[in-house]
């Protein structure tokens, strides 16, 4: 008996090792293939996008307004949408080149193939970010802002001092927690939640004074999903400045394609055309004193 | 004078070295079968280093721990009164007088709805829905609730498991004990329970490691413990190393928990039997 378990056991080893070798040469010959398809192409993106002549645009699941209406990004509508639709045509791909996927951010991030060409859903560009995926230029930027109850002691708040002392709280993985940590330093402890509708739920059973998120969706959070809340107000540009890149697999061809187009849409007014178009007003928020 | 080994004797010392040599073999192989191929793998590299980067483990680890005391604090307080209260449920089921039937039918109907129902809507319609009901800002603390609902949930699991140590001591204990002159509760007390309690504690210990990790779903309602902590480092620096040390933190409790178990466990056994069988 116990030899037979030590034979299995050896026959199971070498398995493994055998398995391995052939996911070597896999991958060597997944590599040369990609390598072939880039040379002599016309356009910046032909050959170098995850299906040949098609365009994969990854965004959130749900994707929540005023980013993509509806969490239906096929229609073009909101201002993410209308973005990956401009880019995508800028990079050579008509509309109907154009697939959707949908992943977390989670799925952005990991280390095995990526499902998408790039992925938008507000992520901000920063360093420690870069040292994993790669970002394109920003196609927007905001600042972070404040909401709570019209009606509560919140609303009057004018300072990062006054903030402080309430009891202030963020969707987890956003920028905003350590916004909150870092620049209002809150009296007592933030809180977190998994995304914007927890946030509400605490707001609404009055465990936490206000919420702290990206303007765009602050004015969203406040004239549609909560009723007889306000945007207490923004922060100046600076510390809290989120910058939204589009997001690629580390080092993928693709960046400098989407870099000129986006530098381009910024030249021709289309980008602010698109955030007229869909998101409100920055100025009608009142700024806050850091 | 020492005794000369009897021919059984070494036989059985043969016997053991050789499986002791033949443990020891295959566990090498299989650790070298593991440490040679895992490398060759094509993504090993993007692997390690989205889970397994030195430095952004020794970076965030602090903050980690700090936050894992949060999970500590509700787990003190969240088992004893699991403990408590599931216990409670228990008796109520195993109720015999008539006059507690509807007793009995309540805790049925507890252990049943309550296991029905995934733990995370507990904390959600506890932790949300009854500071949402009282609107007052002295009564809304999150852990508070998130607690509360934490000992709803488990308490329903761990009564059945008391229920089912209840159960399995014989009914002629019962009959021995009350021919005795023991009344019902003393017989519960005195003779059921000390024998139930002692049958249940791997099962239920079982359920308090469970109930460690679980205690993460606090998180749900806004406070930022370890895994919470864990998720915003992820999401800033990109990477799931901050997860594995979380990990690494809540294996410091739940090892040690089992190993002391089973030791505990184990001594109880020597002492009921005179010998343990290998």
């Amino acid at each position: 008996m116990p030899r037979r378990l030590l034979l299995s056991f050896l026959a199971a080893g070498s398995l493994l090792v055998a398995a391995c070798g052939g996911d070597d040469g896999d991958d060597a010959t997944a590599a040369s293939a990609a390598g072939a398809g880039t040379e002599g192409s016309a356009s910046c993106a032909a050959g170098k996008t995850l299906k040949e002549g098609a365009l994969t645009i990854a965004t959130g699941d749900p994707a929540f307004e005023p980013w993509v209406v509806g969490d239906d990004p096929e229609s073009g509508e909101g201002f993410e949408a209308a973005v990956a639709y401009a880019v995508a045509e800028r990079m050579g791909f008509e509309k109907e080149a154009v697939t959707w996927v949908r992943t977390g951010f989670d799925e952005a991030i990991q280390p095995g193939p990526k499902t998408f060409d790039f992925n938008l859903q507000q992520f901000s560009i920063s360093e420690e970010r870069e040292q994993v995926v790669s970002f394109s230029a920003p196609y927007y930027a905001t600042n972070q802002a404040v909401v709570g109850f019209a009606d509560s002691p919140a609303a009057k708040a004018g300072s990062a001092a006054d903030l402080a002392k309430l009891k202030l709280g963020a969707a987890a993985g956003t920028t905003s927690l350590t916004f909150i940590e870092q620049v209002i330093e809150p009296d007592s402890a933030p809180y977190s939640y998994n995304d914007n509708a927890d946030a509400k739920a605490a707001l609404e059973s009055k465990q936490i004074d206000a919420i702290v998120l990206d303007l765009p969706t602050a004015f969203y959070v406040s004239a549609v999903e909560i009723e007889g809340t306000t945007v207490i107000g923004q922060f100046p540009a600076g510390d809290g400045t989120d910058e939204f890149g589009l997001l690629f697999e580390k080092d993928s061809p693709l960046v400098p394609c989407a870099d000129e187009a986006i530098a381009a849409l910024e030249a021709d007014g289309t980008l602010d055309r698109l955030t007229d178009e869909w998101l409100a007003d920055k100025t009608g928020a009142k700024v806050l004193t850091v | 004078m020492q005794q000369e080994p009897t021919r059984r004797q070494r036989w059985e010392r043969r016997q053991r070295r050789r499986s002791i040599a033949v443990a020891a073999l295959s566990s090498t192989t299989a650790l070298v079968a593991v440490v040679l191929a895992v490398p060759r793998l094509p993504g090993y590299r993007k692997v390690r280093a989205a889970f397994f980067d030195g430095e952004i483990f020794v970076d965030t680890f602090g903050p980690l721990a700090r936050a894992f005391l949060y999970d500590l604090q509700i787990f003190a307080w969240c088992a004893p009164a699991i403990l408590v209260s599931g216990m409670a449920i228990a008796l109520a089921r195993n109720a015999r007088s008539p006059a507690l039937f509807p007793l009995r039918v309540a805790a049925t109907v507890y252990t049943d709805g309550v296991r029905g129902v995934p733990v995370v809507l507990w904390i959600y319609l506890i932790g949300f829905g009854v500071p949402g009901l009282l609107q007052s800002r002295t009564w809304s603390n999150p852990v508070l609730w998130g607690s509360t609902a934490l000992i709803v949930a488990y308490s329903a699991y761990v009564a059945e498991v008391f229920r089912a140590g209840i159960e399995s001591v014989h009914e002629s204990q019962r009959a021995a004990a009350r021919s005795l002159g023991l009344s019902n509760t003393q017989t519960l007390r005195h003779v059921v329970l000390p024998q139930a309690v002692r049958r249940v504690i791997p099962p239920l210990m079982n359920d308090l490691v469970s109930l460690q990790k679980d205690v993460a779903l606090v998180s749900f309602l806004g406070p930022v413990e370890a895994l919470r902590r864990a998720q915003s480092f992820k999401s800033s620096l990109a990477n799931f190393t901050p997860y594995v040390g979380a990990a690494l933190l809540f294996l410091c409790v739940s090892v040690p928990l089992t190993r002391l178990t089973d030791h505990l466990l184990q001594r109880e056994r020597r002492r009921m039997s005179a010998t343990a069988i290998r």
